[in-house]
């Protein structure tokens, strides 16, 4: 599917012609292109003819109508309304079917291995433990030197994981199967925040590392140096959440933050596309539909959000007013027709994206659901808790039963 | 910091907002109803293959716990 929001070229730049990924830039109602750098010494001029600090901001409100507007004359019907021929899908009967148990504190996050039965986790105390969910055995362990490992991945290739937290780092883990060697021995720092690391994903290959962070920007490295390969500014908090756009889709991501924005970027370019302000408080999960068109978040308002990036807008809301708290993490079975939500009162709601309608609610944990990831073959969803377990749940095939 | 960098400094951060609002209020949108209409049908299109949408036989299922037979 092909996207229509502004892709940034590469080229020559209409202020210094050097050869550099462009961005577009106005000057009066002529549209540029200009490199970043270029873009940035226009942006600290001094002050062009009839241009005060009082006009800039006038016409920054003025153009927030402007796209308010924009967007409300495309917004011509609901998606729950188009979505009512849609057969319906009926009331689903959901329990824990396996629980992993190891960890000594709360479980923060938690990511799978491409290979569908491996996968990773993070807890308060430090620990980061790699599981196989087919026999539920341990099969790596490292302690972190902080506490609160709020972010984990696992690398595409499955030979290495990825984790950090009040350390401010993300750092990696090459994993071996010799017993005679120390994990912890060949950990490599890759990045470097100034405030806790909320979130990590590494992009398609062990590479590159995306990352977040409690000081408000998110940022590309290079795991084999260590260098920063871009930065992402934008947010006016903490950055609680990021997630990668498919790879069909192309490069770019999404982030979620405490300023309750939604942001979406190009990753070449560092520059921010497309930006949703309608959550009410933190945004702490986005995750893309799997067409790459549309992205949900899951927020300490107690809704969960559809934002479609073609229409640009907001698409739905799955809030019950018997939900009060807040969605810790989301994500989409593999046809992108349920949308599983973890949540603060210690259960999962399953919602329906198209009608949004909640088809059913799981119980089970003994705390807070702070992470939760469906399979990368969307056989099964795994659930981790403040209560130092993991859950995993599928469904059954013949009552529909999950 | 003198008053004269931090004008200056807001300026650019004021200007670098009007230029992020022009870019975004620039981009090409499609109506919600066509959107919808794309989400609905890949919805359609890969229903069948979503194992917690239809349920995975016992047999398939790679969780199972795998029991051995007793002979009584």
């Amino acid at each position: 599917m092909d996207q229509t929001f502004l892709v940034n070229v590469f080229g020559s730049c209409d202020r210094c012609f050097k050869q550099r990924a462009l961005r577009p830039v106005f000057k009066k109602s002529e549209q540029l292109n200009y490199c970043s750098l270029c873009a940035e010494i226009m942006a600290a001029d001094g002050l062009h003819e009839n241009e005060t600090l009082a006009s800039l901001k006038s016409e920054a409100e003025s153009l927030k109508g402007k796209l308010e507007e924009e967007r409300a004359k495309l917004h011509d019907v609901e998606l729950h309304q188009v979505a009512e021929r849609v057969e319906a899908l009926g009331q689903f009967v959901m329990k824990t079917r396996r629980t992993l148990k190891g960890h000594g504190n709360k479980v923060l996050c938690m990511d799978w291995c491409k290979d569908k039965r491996r996968l990773v986790s993070s807890s308060q105390d430090g620990k980061v433990i790699v599981w196989d969910s087919f026999t539920t055995n341990k099969e790596h362990a490292v302690t972190m030197p902080c506490t609160w490992v709020m972010a984990c991945a696992y690398a595409p290739s499955g030979c290495a994981i990825a984790c950090g937290g009040l350390d401010n780092k993300c750092s990696v883990y090459p994993l071996t199967f010799d017993k005679n060697e120390n994990m912890a021995a060949k950990k490599k720092s890759v990045a470097m925040h100034t405030n806790y690391l909320s979130a990590c994903s590494f992009t398609n290959s062990d590479m590159q590392i995306l990352t977040a962070s409690g000081d408000g920007t998110c940022a590309l490295w290079d795991v084999e140096s260590g260098q920063l390969l871009q930065s992402f500014h934008g947010h006016g908090a903490d950055v609680l959440c990021l997630d990668l756009a498919p790879s069909e889709t192309g490069n770019t991501f999404v982030s979620g933050g405490c300023d309750k924005k939604a942001m979406v970027w190009d990753m070449r370019s560092g520059q921010c596309v497309q930006a949703f302000e309608t959550h009410e408080s933190d945004i702490n999960s986005v995750r893309y539909y799997p067409s790459g068109d549309a992205f949900a978040s899951g927020s300490d308002d107690a809704t969960c959000r559809l934002y479609d990036l073609r229409a640009d807008r907001e698409v739905a809301i799955y809030s019950k007013e018997s939900i009060i708290f807040g969605a810790s993490s989301v994500d989409f079975s593999l046809s992108g027709r349920l949308l599983f939500a973890g949540y603060n009162d210690y259960t999962i709601n399953v919602w329906d994206v198209l009608k949004g309608s909640r088809v059913s609610i799981l119980f089970g944990h003994e705390n807070r659901v702070s992470t939760l990831r469906v399979s990368p073959d969307g056989t099964a969803f795994c659930s981790g808790s403040w209560d130092h377990t993991l859950r995993l749940g599928w469904a059954w095939a013949a009552k529909r039963e999950l | 910091m003198s008053s004269k960098t931090a004008s200056t400094n807001n300026i650019a951060q004021a200007r670098r907002t009007v230029q992020q609002l022009r870019m975004e209020a620039s981009i090409e949108r499609i109506k919600v109803s066509k959107a919808s209409a794309d989400l609905m049908s890949y919805c359609e299109e890969h229903a069948r293959n979503d194992p917690l949408l239809m349920g995975i036989p016992t047999s398939e299922n790679p969780f199972k716990d795998k029991k051995t037979c007793t002979i009584l």
